[in-house]
């Protein structure tokens, strides 16, 4: 029921090629993300796994979500971990208190296995024979607009809203009020 | 289907490298135009002689003594993260030129969501920034890197939002539409129809706002922080030489051009110019950019020999109460004229 597909078919495919090279990339990047010892080299591995998710969505058609993905995730994210990391401390090298216990990796690594199959299972039970759209549809973003726009602007506007309410929640908790000494310094 | 895929791939290859070829010749110009320029404004004697006549030999000397040098990787430095960056660097940069459409008929690839492709593929030189910076092991490297991390994620948002008030006026996102936009007739005087560039229809404030920001985001003068020789050496490429070093000093030149294509293309009309027919415009059109693009550059070198270096205070001030604000103002007026008009 899964696999109706037969391997000759699936090689013949170029986009199942690519997808292939794209997908071992993801893979060997997401698991170097946590076991490396190095901060920064955990993000920059995370770099190659989002562009590969972006490239994912290239590969669909997708234009727009795939941009948005190298957008949001590594022009915003990632350089803002990074900056993160350099400002604070930036340790050249290897970091032997980033390793946990064998316990602990054990729970991450059945947890994540089961995630992974919980996730590949739905995935495939709802749309394993279904054929992504050959033709791409050079309007999709005005359609991904419209949608937005139109039918979901309720929805967008309650996001927006909740969005606003967290930024603002952030500057409260980050800002420290001047006490009374430093507020006649200042004046 | 395997072989169906190999004209694509030669087409695709032809393209890359022609674009790669077409942004090469043009940042030597500008890397000679630079040189020139700064002789003039500052009186620096190499770039007269050089060659004998007009300094024409100066950006090939430049270029022989990089390649002479030798390619040195610190020894406490992150060896494969230090080797990387100059390419991450360098890749964000050219990918630019991907869509810029140079005549009528001639772009690698009219994108439907230009503008957005440009903001995501730039911040991609902001990583290589980072990775070099902070893989160097050395305090001026990293110090660098910081600064010009602060100082682009500062100066990104004007950059979206002077770009988001284009995007209103001209109802599209891609760079044709954009340009096509800007040669519709605005209205006729004496039976001679007038289209105007955004820069003169409108987008004024945008336009002042995104060179601003894009000096900044280049990092030149005066905010070059980042590389400030006086006080960094030379910020996050300190450590590099060589080869790599070079590759930084290309990155930024095509930095410099791309961004120049990008306002000649949004704010200045593109390939478009008036009084020259349709048919003309499809040889004409790619002159009529490089000239336009020229004429950036040589604002911003302009600028660059003669302001001095603002703060690292001043330069975030500016961004967050005098850039951000008035980018916001003009979208709201640009928003509500085309709601009016």
């Amino acid at each position: 029921m899964f696999f109706a597909v037969t391997v000759g078919d699936w090689l013949g495919e170029v986009e199942n090629w690519v997808f292939a090279v794209l997908a071992i990339a993801m893979v060997y990047a997401a698991i170097r993300v946590v076991t490396t010892k190095n901060v920064v080299h955990a993000a920059l591995f995370l770099v190659i796994a989002l562009g590969g998710s972006a490239a994912i969505f290239l590969l669909l058609g997708a234009e727009f979500v795939a941009w948005t993905v190298v957008m949001v995730y590594i022009g915003a994210v990632i350089v803002l971990f990074l900056f993160g990391i350099m400002i604070t401390r930036a340790p050249l090298g290897y970091e032997t208190k980033l390793s946990h216990p064998r316990r602990v990796r054990i729970g991450a690594a059945l947890a994540s296995g089961a995630l992974f199959l919980l996730i590949g299972g739905a995935m495939l039970d709802a749309f394993g024979d279904d054929p992504v759209p050959a033709a791409i549809d050079p309007t999709r973003t005005s359609d991904i607009g419209q949608s937005i726009f139109e039918r979901f602007v309720i929805p967008f506007e309650v996001v927006s809203f909740v969005l606003l309410a967290a930024l603002i929640g952030g500057i409260v908790i980050a800002r420290q009020d001047p006490t009374v000494e430093e507020e006649e310094v200042l004046q | 289907m395997i072989v169906a895929a190999v004209p694509f791939a030669l087409w695709l290859a032809a393209k890359a490298v022609v674009t790669l070829g077409l942004m090469l010749g043009v940042v030597l110009v500008v890397i000679w135009a630079e040189l020139k320029w700064s002789a003039h404004i500052q009186s620096r004697v190499g770039p007269w002689y050089v060659g004998g006549r007009y300094g024409w030999l100066h950006p090939i000397a430049e270029a022989l003594k990089f390649l002479q040098k030798e390619d040195l990787v610190p020894e406490a430095a992150d060896d494969k993260v230090f080797r990387l960056a100059p390419y991450v660097m360098l890749a964000g940069t050219i990918a630019t030129f991907a869509i810029i459409p140079i005549g009528p008929t001639v772009v690698a690839r009219d994108l439907d969501i230009g503008i957005f492709y440009l903001l995501a593929i730039s911040s991609l030189s902001t990583l290589g920034v980072l990775m070099a910076g902070w893989s160097s092991a050395n305090k001026y490297s990293l110090i660098g890197g910081v600064r010009a991390g602060a100082q682009l994620i500062a100066y990104e948002l004007p950059l979206i939002l002077a770009l988001v008030a284009v995007a209103i006026q001209a109802g599209t996102l891609s760079l044709n539409g954009i340009v096509a936009a800007q040669t519709e007739t605005l209205f006729t005087i004496g039976g001679f129809d007038v289209a105007l560039p955004f820069a003169l229809s409108g987008q004024f404030i945008g336009f002042v706002v995104f060179i601003i920001a894009s000096l900044a985001e280049l990092n030149r003068t005066p905010f070059d922080l980042p590389l400030a020789e006086s006080e960094l050496t030379m910020g996050y490429v300190t450590e590099y030489s060589g080869l790599r070093f070079s590759m930084f000093f290309l990155g930024e030149y095509a930095g410099v051009v791309a961004m120049a294509a990008v306002i000649s293309t949004v704010y200045l009309g593109g390939y478009w110019m008036p009084g020259i027919s349709d048919d003309a415009l499809d040889w004409l059109g790619p002159f009529i950019l490089v000239g336009k693009i020229f004429f950036i550059v040589f604002l911003y070198i302009w600028f660059r020999w003669t302001w001095p270096r603002i703060r690292e205070d001043q330069l975030q001030r500016m961004a967050w109460k005098w850039l951000i604000p008035l980018t916001l103002f003009n979208i709201m007026a640009t928003a509500t004229l085309k709601v009016v008009l």
